[in-house]
């Protein structure tokens, strides 16, 4: 075929690990896998961590992080790279292939302006003069809708915004023109009301520039917005491969089907009954180094055994609000009620009891674990710091626990790396539920997890909600998390609740300004969604 | 350049002279609780008490210590350093010589021994765990573990009595030419490089390798660019601040630290200076030393500080 751009046969990606007190190991990470792509075309590449979606999708650029081994072919417009010297590959990159990364904030030379980042390659294969260059710039920045593009690129990376850097990556990727274009999850890190716009932007780029492109995700409703063809691995193997519409609408293979069906959760919300558990009356904070308040007026309350859940977007206020419920920031106006008694602002004011009966879960689990602990220590701490638990009862307990979350005694011994993502959090949860508390603060918990592995820690704490009666308070961005589970909901913007009621008042119409755009931005399993999304928003 | 990062430096000036009139007062009190009598060891065991007592009104010890400190700062602040007991000179006439002598060997040995440890920690990195970099930390390891009156006197032994290349003495007086000035203080300018370079060098190396870990340099990569421009163009400008912290360590101690190589190269700067005047107790020469030093020390951090604050494009362009 002419007009093939790209095509791997059976890559295969190993490396070696150092596992700490073991021989070196030998492991493949992509196993086998071939794929083409047509010129102007978009190939999703789809995939849970691990699947070795990256990793692929790094290859045309003839590129392995951390000392990885590429064997198979790798043909780039009609040469394989992976037989290049240093010198070709360097040639080929910047040129014929661009990277367009997942964070771009970390992605840009902090010490550079984004023009003198953005046509660096440009100038470096001697693609155009640099007045040409930057004329090429500025026409990508006003093509990718970013503000003041005349002046936009003699600013510096901390100067603009996460989606701003986003685009800039995108038009740093298209200003030399190349043939190939490698996504690597550039939406994920962003809020969905921004990622829309991002996502457009990228689409209506690939689409005028006629550059094909990788995009590699783990969120099948966005790729299903601006790719051709999908392929769905598992594992470092291919587990399908077909057009958008065919994977979307009638995938084949049980793996695909449980990624298109994700989010399966049945929760029937519950009314609010007897006395609140936690009332959040008018509350006020603010940071020392910050002006004006970060939180304002907050009130809202929640209900033993049931689920309050506050969306918002990153700077809504959602985790400082949580960090005031704690004591950790103490506000500066308005009070908490804690099983009808004032809460005590400061942490260090706060009795044992108090401590005991409020726990928090955090979004990374792996952080918020003692590396050199083993899960014993982790989850026993407290129960020898509440209870007095010590020696073989506390071992027992901790037994029952990882029985609870579904782990079992198998686990007890382990130390946190040799945990999955999924089981840590299990781990934080058992942690958590060890203190037998009346309400937990559950802050992004499923946010970094694959959406597999999420639905099941949302199952879990469901059961155990069920089981022992536990209240959460459960921040999140994400509404499809927010519709699974919550019994009531607040919705944040800019240090107030602008929406707040039942889980059937907050999600039915008639929605505030604010509500319907973050609704209308989450993306949704179909085909044109994008297009839909943004002509309603343009009416 | 803003008025916040104006403000940040005259915060930074403004802390350093505050510190600086710390250290002032600490070197005088310090010097004041030192055992003995001034006016005792010049007239020494067999004089009499009137005598002492005579002596020490005329040295004006008989003033409060708090007075004797403001007299001493208000003449400082006019470029009068005191005068020497021992010879009952004018500390400024002689010092001030010296402190030049001393400043022309830093300032040379600067010129040399600076870029040529960013040089080397560049290749350092380039070539990281191959020959180079081995070769590289290796001899300048070995360098630094070496003390300075060793290599001293193994330069004099190899240039100047082997190959008769430079002088064993390094003695400049005022009639001499620049050529001539630099000629003779070669060896302990590169006795005083070797000394200094495996610290920068080694700082330079690290801190960029901690750069090279950054998402932006595999986005450098991935435009394809050559390593060395990788390194010199996306890693070091964000290595800047650390690396300055250490250079501005190691001239410091091209002033205050090179009493020895002074010694063993018969240099006549301020640490020879300062030798003979301790061994003779001349508190007032001590005080104005150790002065110059603090000054030397507080100025060229309170400099690290202020490229350091100059080099962050986030205070340089705010939001």
């Amino acid at each position: 075929m002419a007009d093939t751009l790209l095509d791997i046969r059976n890559l295969t990606i190993e490396a070696t690990t150092y596992p700490p007190g073991e021989a070196p190991q030998d492991i493949t990470i992509v196993n086998g896998v071939s794929l083409t792509l047509e010129r102007g075309k978009v190939l999703g590449l789809i995939g849970e961590s691990g699947a070795g979606k990256s990793t692929i999708g790094l290859s045309p650029a003839g590129y392995g992080r951390g000392g990885i081994r590429l064997s198979g072919e790798v043909w780039v417009n009609g040469r394989d790279i992976l037989q290049g010297s240093p010198k070709e590959l360097r040639q080929l990159r910047g040129k014929a292939v661009c990277y367009v990364a997942q964070s771009a904030a970390a992605a840009f030379n902090p010490a550079q302006t984004l023009m003198e980042q953005v046509i660096e390659t440009t100038l470096l294969h001697g693609l155009a003069t640099r007045k040409a260059a930057e004329a090429r710039a500025v026409e990508l920045f006003k093509q990718l809708g970013l503000p003041d593009p005349e002046h936009f690129g003699s600013r510096y990376p901390h100067q603009v915004s996460g989606g701003q850097l986003q685009r800039a990556m995108t038009a740093m990727a298209l200003c030399p023109e190349p043939d190939l274009i490698i996504f690597d999850e550039p939406t994920t890190a962003l809020d969905v009301t921004t990622q829309i716009d991002v996502l457009a932007a990228i689409k209506h780029a690939i689409k005028t520039t006629g550059v094909g492109a990788l995009y590699i995700t783990h969120d099948l409703a966005v790729v299903a917005q601006v790719a051709d063809d999908i392929l769905v691995l598992r594992h470092g193997e291919k587990v399908e491969m077909g057009s958008a519409a065919q994977i979307i609408e009638s995938p084949q293979q049980p793996y695909t089907q449980a990624l298109v069906s994700v989010r399966s959760i049945e929760h029937a919300p519950k009314p609010p009954t007897g006395n609140p558990l936690l009332t959040v009356d008018n509350v006020s904070a603010a940071y020392s180094n910050s002006k004006g308040n970060v939180l304002e007026g907050i009130s809202m309350s929640l209900c033993a055994g049931q689920t309050l859940a506050i969306v918002g977007e990153s700077g809504s206020g959602k985790s400082t609000l949580a960090r005031a419920i704690t004591g950790l920031l103490p506000p500066n106006q308005g009070q908490f009620l804690f099983d009808g008694q004032p809460l005590p602002k400061t942490l260090g004011a706060r009795n044992k009891d108090t401590l005991r009966e409020l726990q928090m879960i955090y979004q990374m689990a792996d952080v918020a674990m003692n590396p050199r602990h083993t899960v014993e220590t982790i989850i026993g701490r407290p129960l020898t710091f509440y209870f007095g638990l010590k020696g073989k009862a506390r071992r027992k307990r901790v037994i029952e626990l990882l029985e609870e979350i579904e782990l079992g005694e198998g686990f007890i011994d382990r130390y946190p790396a040799e945990l999955s993502g999924g089981q840590k959090q299990r781990v934080c949860i058992a942690r958590a539920l060890a203190a037998k508390p009346k309400l937990i603060i559950c802050d992004e918990v499923t946010s970094a997890l694959d959406p597999l592995v999420a639905d099941g820690i949302l199952k879990l704490l469901l059961r155990l909600q069920a089981k022992e009666n536990v209240a959460y308070l459960f921040i999140t961005h994400d509404l499809a998390t927010v519709k699974a589970i919550a019994d009531s909901i607040a919705v944040m913007y800019k240090g107030e609740v602008v929406r707040y009621g039942s889980r059937e008042t907050v999600l039915s119409p008639p929605f505030d300004d604010y509500t319907q755009q973050l609704l209308a931005s989450v993306p949704q399993m179909k085909l044109g969604w994008l297009e839909e999304a943004l002509e309603t928003r343009a009416n | 350049m803003n008025t916040f990062v104006l403000k940040l430096i005259a915060q930074r000036i403004a802390l350093g002279l505050l510190l600086l009139l710390a250290v002032s007062v600490l070197i005088f009190v310090g010097t004041q609780l030192l055992p003995g009598d001034v006016a005792q060891s010049i007239l020494g065991q067999s004089a009499t008490p009137e005598a002492v007592a005579n002596l020490r009104r005329e040295l004006g010890l008989d003033q409060p210590a708090w007075l004797r400190y403001f007299d001493w700062l208000g003449g400082i602040l006019q470029g009068d350093l005191g005068t020497a007991l021992s010879n009952r000179q004018d500390i400024g006439s002689s010092l001030w010589g010296r402190v030049g002598n001393t400043l022309f060997l830093a300032f040379w040995t600067a010129i040399v021994a600076v870029p040529l440890a960013i040089l080397l920690g560049l290749v350092a990195v380039r070539y990281q765990n191959r020959w180079p970099d081995r070769a590289i930390s290796g001899t300048t390891l070995t360098a630094i573990s070496l003390p300075e009156f060793f290599i001293g006197y193994l330069l004099i032994y190899l240039f100047a009595v082997k190959f008769n290349w430079f002088p064993s003495v390094s003695t400049v007086h005022s009639g001499m030419s620049l050529g001539e000035r630099l000629h003779a203080i070669a060896l302990p300018a590169a006795t005083l490089t070797l000394v200094i370079l495996a610290h920068m060098l080694r700082m330079t190396r690290a801190a960029i390798l901690n750069v090279m870990q950054s998402p932006y340099i595999e986005t450098a990569e991935l435009k394809g660019l050559g390593t060395f421009r990788i390194i010199a163009r996306h890693a070091f400008p964000n290595a800047i601040a650390p690396v300055v912290n250490v250079v501005m360590l190691n001239l410091a101690f091209l002033i205050v630290g090179v009493v020895v190589v002074e010694v063993i190269f018969v240099y006549p700067g301020m640490g020879q200076y300062l030798i003979d005047h301790v061994s003779k107790r001349d508190v007032p020469v001590v005080q104005a030393v150790g002065l110059i030093f603090a000054a030397v020390y507080i100025g060229l951090n309170m400099l690290a500080d202020i490229i350091a604050i100059v080099t962050n494009p986030r205070l340089r362009h705010p939001k």
